[in-house]
């Protein structure tokens, strides 16, 4: 059994999956996406049997995916829970059908229809880009002037991406935000993420301690986990004041760097266990 | 772990490299700050990092 490791960057995760491999004894390849070229249909012998997708890039690491699932190979995670975990619209719409709590959230397409998804949602309101992460351009909007401001700023990106308005309600939570890695259908270790800013991303400084895993979190993000597909996931949750726990989003292409200095789970470990022995199914 | 040395193509800094460093990782100069990717190990060679991209990250 071989496993083809795509990256785009060689980061502390990926540094500790290629360790946990190593300890195993299991030949891989480290795959630099900047070097991938495809042949479509091409007939040939795989190079490796199985696929651990780590690029950086939402765009990109979803056409790897497709490619290498189109010549047969299993990639981990598969493409339909990296196109839904991708998408903040789409995560939205796997948990609301699953009947998972989230924050009150609004959709509009246009610009046009951008005040009255906000309006509808109320002040304070937290407008994100339905594809994008580490917490950039995260807007809290708290009046109508600024709601007008952002969306005349949103259209002169261009891109029609930013055209796009996903609108939730602001969770006044306690400084905290709750991660959850949710590993092949097993929650395995949960920290809280804490910043004095309202956005609890590590990318923005936001630091990591053990965070128990009560049986309601752990079945929470179990379900959210399964709602976009399954496989390894780190499913995000907010506390309302009144402790109900919210999710906002799941990630497909999980950072633990923070998890990893916290805890004593050997995330690396599991994913390559995941990634060597797991069956996916046709989506 | 023995230590190597290459320099930053930015500013010539010299700029210390872990013997198990591996190829793409990111580090930053400590002469002028610029992200640096490590393009070689053997010597130790880097190149200014890529820019992040604006879908890149979870």
């Amino acid at each position: 059994m071989s496993l083809a490791v795509l990256t785009t960057r060689t980061r502390l995760e990926e540094r500790l999956i290629f360790a946990a491999l190593e300890r195993r004894g299991v030949p891989y390849v480290q795959v630099d996406d900047r070097t991938l070229v495809h042949h479509l249909g091409a007939r040939g012998v795989p190079r490796y049997h199985r696929v651990l997708n780590r690029i950086m890039s939402h765009t990109r690491g979803l056409y790897a995916t497709r490619l290498f699932e189109a010549a047969g190979l299993q990639v981990f995670n598969p493409s339909h829970v990296v196109e839904t975990c991708g998408d903040k619209i789409l995560t939205s719409l796997a948990l609301t059908r699953a009947g998972i709590p989230t924050p009150r959230t609004v959709v509009a397409i246009t610009p046009d229809a951008a005040i009255e998804a906000i309006e509808q949602v109320g002040y304070p309101a937290v407008i994100k880009p339905a594809v994008g992460s580490w917490g950039r351009l995260l807007s809290k909007v708290n009046d109508r002037d600024a709601a007008e401001t952002l969306i005349e700023h949103k259209q002169s990106l261009r891109s029609p991406v930013h055209n796009v308005f996903y609108v939730q309600e602001y969770v006044d939570k306690p400084g905290r935000d709750l991660r959850v890695i949710v590993i092949g259908g097993e929650p395995v270790a949960a920290v809280y993420r804490r910043s004095d800013h309202w956005i609890t991303n590590t990318a923005r400084g936001a630091t990591t301690s053990v965070c128990p895993l009560t049986p309601e979190l752990a079945a929470l993000a179990v379900r959210a986990a399964t709602a976009v597909g399954g496989g390894m996931l780190a499913v995000d949750l907010l506390e309302r004041a009144t402790g109900e726990l919210l999710v906002t989003e799941v990630n497909h292409t999980m950072e633990f760097h923070g998890l990893a200095a916290a805890t004593d789970v050997d995330v690396a470990d599991l994913i390559v266990t995941h990634a060597l022995t797991a069956v996916e199914r046709a989506a | 772990m023995t230590a190597t040395l290459s320099t930053c193509p930015d500013c010539t800094e010299v700029v210390p490299a872990a013997g198990d460093v591996r190829v793409a990782s990111i580090t930053v100069c400590p002469g002028c700050q610029a992200e640096l990717e490590v393009i070689s190990v053997d010597p130790v060679e880097y190149a200014l990092a890529p820019d992040i991209e604006e879908d890149f990250g979870e």
